[in-house]
């Protein structure tokens, strides 16, 4: 009978916490040590949960949050109190801007002390209220099964986004814990699936009249799962699609109506054709200003717009929607579907094909960015995944990389957090030990991040890291080169290590690229290397991204092809 | 323009910082908030009133539903309410003046709740318009200090 009773009884707060992420499906956290989560490392000794320990807090989030974007599960990271809480503010913030499902556990002093300034304190929740969905300081450890349950829940239902659970460590230690049942409590808690039927009616009526509709599809088409249905619609309709950054993989990059990206370093086609439809169709999308210029009701002005999105806040925020939907991009497309009377669009066609046009052949003898990219793409399998950091690189990949699946590219687009790229790569390789990883960085964000080569070694992660190597920071150079008459200011990284010895200092191999002939060749050893490699690709410091929309500009207004 | 939004939120630690971090973030202004336990023990009520156009306060209503504790956000601009705030005003009285005030507070329908030798203080319930009125009467006597809770409103129902 005691026995029995002990079964129903959990030792302490900590244990009760990974049975509660047990019970949610979590096999993995991403976390780093110390004083106030103790209970929880001793626990972890006790279950089946994989823990990897990066070499920073922020790693720890990046990676959870990549996790959560490519296997389209919660990310789960783990930080100690003080300190180790505020590393993970940026990485908060970063999934937040994205819409990621993570969950972020922090170790806070014992309520006891709770608001004395004590030692390694800080207020986690507050800190980051602007930055997460929601969040849970916990009181009591009773309470641990069901703040855990609906920390996923809030997570990764309608539009998500990141819930901070914050764990004093008396709540952690408690022994004899009996919990409280693990049962929703949210009463005021809301979120939209199916649109409005009227609206999607209204919305097929508008497809139907319309002579240059365009499709604007973003991270929202990925989260909701619609790619499938997104290139249904697009095939019955032959409407040309436009993607944003974090619509990237949402339809194959090769799929015959696909534009490319719009925007600040959109292609011509994309841009032009947003520029002058007459139907916006815009899809799990929020009008960022590098998209719009910051034009607001001055963008894309022709056309009327429909916009789905699961969350309400954004229709109407930037620009007035005509149709506005909400719900999830996969439910509403599914019934518009149903109904859809293709317009008639060979005469827009003929327009958008005389924008299209190859990008001017650079000099075959240099190593460009854009041959690297190029290169990578023919030869890195069909499924696998790239993972960037921020800054010229970032929008080469974005722009070369040919991406078949949605899931697949993985970039900070949001926030722009450089030292995201070797963190999402560690996140993605470990959501999928099968597939190819690519790391696309640069010199300036890859120091941001580089003390996690040891934990690609430590974890056995075999990323294929291709270092951009210009010197500079090379995006913010572009800025001031274009905007700033060539003022140069802070922008060289004259001293950088010599990153082959780096590499090899943790273990890791190292090749050089100075040649365009040199790419293949450094590309097919990588990829038989089992283990991680860093290319070290030397490309001038001069080269920039275009096309380039100048800020406050209309999208036709591009600089460069 | 001035709106007035009732605010319907869990009763719960943290709850009047999350919307007003949110006014702030946003860059939305509050000229008053007022917060109560409603009928419901679970249930806080939150009158804001809110400067912005109507573009703007769609997006404070819908930011505000978007926060997990806040169970319904109205807007009363536009419906026929009750709205009441209440006043504590001490002013200067003088032996000369006191009649005055007096007759002066007894127009607006104010009480008097402290009356010392030299100043006395009144309570009084009323719109904005009404409060404001007054003070601004009262004010050439010598305005002391003032309170005001802010503006508490309640839909009519037609019977
Ligand atoms: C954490 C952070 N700090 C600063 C910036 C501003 N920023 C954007 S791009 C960039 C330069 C990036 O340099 P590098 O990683 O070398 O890439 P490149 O542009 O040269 O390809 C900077 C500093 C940022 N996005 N993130």
């Amino acid at each position: 009978m005691a026995k029995e009773k002990e079964k129903t009884t959990y030792s302490t707060g900590a244990a009760l916490l990974l049975e509660s992420l047990v019970n949610q499906g979590v096999e993995i956290i991403f976390g780093y040590p110390g004083g106030a989560v103790l209970p929880i490392y001793d626990a972890l000794l006790n279950t089946s949960i994989r823990h990897v320990l990066p070499r920073h807090e922020q790693t720890a989030v990046h990676a959870a949050d990549a996790y959560a974007r490519v296997s389209g599960e919660v990310g789960v990271c783990l930080a100690t109190s003080g300190p180790g809480a505020t590393n993970l503010v940026t990485g908060i913030a970063t999934a937040y801007m994205d819409s990621v499902p993570i969950v972020v556990l922090t170790g806070q002093v014992p309520t006891s002390l709770l608001g004395t300034d004590s030692f390694q304190e800080v207020d986690i929740a507050g800190i980051t209220l602007p930055i997460t969905k929601h969040s849970y300081i916990v009181k009591d450890p009773r309470d641990i099964p069901r703040i855990v349950k609906e920390a996923f829940h809030i997570a990764s239902t309608g539009r998500p986004g990141p819930v901070l659970i914050d764990l004093p460590k008396n709540v952690l230690a408690e022994e004899n814990v009996v919990p409280k049942p693990a049962e929703l409590d949210l009463p005021s808690y809301k979120f939209f699936t199916k649109g409005n039927a009227g609206q999607i009616e209204e919305a097929v009526r508008v497809i139907k009249e319309s002579e240059r509709p365009v499709l604007y599809a973003g991270g929202g088409v990925i989260t909701a799962e619609a790619s499938e249905v997104l290139q249904e619609v697009v095939e019955i309709t032959n409407i040309p699609v436009v993607t944003t950054l974090m619509g990237i993989g949402s339809m194959p990059s090769d799929h015959p109506n696909v534009l490319g990206m719009v925007g600040m370093h959109g292609t011509v086609a994309a841009n032009h054709a947003v520029n002058d439809c007459d139907l916006l169709i815009a899809v799990g999308v929020r009008f960022d200003d590098r998209v719009t210029s910051g034009l607001g009701q001055r963008f894309a002005t022709n056309a009327k717009i429909i916009h789905i999105d699961v969350d309400p806040a954004e229709i109407g925020k930037v620009v007035r929607a005509h149709v506005p939907i909400v719900g999830s991009a996969k439910l509403v497309l599914e019934e518009i579907k149903e109904n859809l009377t293709p317009p008639k669009c060979e005469e827009w066609w003929t327009r958008i094909r005389t924008w299209i046009e190859e990008k001017p052949q650079e000099d075959p003898n240099i190593l460009t960015p854009q041959a690297i990219i190029k290169e990578l793409g023919n030869i890195a399998k069909d499924d696998a995944i790239v993972t960037t950091d921020v800054g010229q690189h970032q929008m080469w990949a974005a722009q070369g990389y040919p991406v078949k699946n949605p899931r697949h590219f993985i970039t900070s687009a949001g926030l722009g957090t450089m030292g995201f790229g070797l963190p999402a790569a560690i996140g993605a390789q470990i959501a999928a030990p099968d597939k190819q990883v690519f790391l696309v960085t640069g010199d300036g964000s890859f120091q941001m991040s580089i003390q996690e080569l040891a934990t690609t070694v430590q974890c056995d992660l075999p990323v294929k890291i291709i270092l951009m190597n210009n010197g500079v920071l090379g995006m913010v150079r572009q800025l001031q080169k274009l905007f700033l008459d060539e003022r140069y200011s802070q922008i060289q990284l004259k001293d950088n290590p010599d990153f082959i010895k780096v590499a090899e200092a943790y273990g890791i191999k190292g090749i050089r690229v100075t040649e365009v002939s040199q790419i293949r060749q450094a590309l097919e050893d990588a990829i038989n290397h089992p283990g991680p490699i860093l290319l070290d690709f030397i490309i001038s410091e001069d080269e920039v991204v275009t096309p380039m929309v100048p800020p406050g500009k209309k999208l036709t207004e591009m600089l460069g092809r | 323009m001035q709106h007035t939004l009732v605010v319907l939120v869990e009763n719960n630690p943290g709850v009047l910082t999350r919307v007003a971090g949110l006014f702030a973030r946003r860059a939305y202004n509050i000229s008053s908030l007022t917060v109560c336990q409603t009928e419901n023990p679970a249930i806080s009520r939150m009158t804001i009133v809110v400067d912005g156009d109507d573009t703007v306060i769609e997006q404070v209503m819908k930011q505000l539903h978007k926060l997990v504790v806040v169970h319904k956000v109205l807007d009363l601009t536009e419906e026929t309410v009750v709205e009441r705030e209440l006043a504590l005003v001490r002013v200067k009285v003088k032996s000369d003046t006191r009649l005055e005030i007096l007759q002066i507070v007894d127009v607006f329908r104010g009480r008097v709740v402290d009356m010392g030798r030299t100043n006395l203080t009144v309570e009084l319930t009323g719109d904005a318009e009404k409060i404001d009125a007054f003070v601004r009467t009262i004010r050439p006597f010598g305005l002391m200090e003032l309170v005001r809770t802010g503006k508490i409103a309640m839909t009519r129902l037609d019977s």
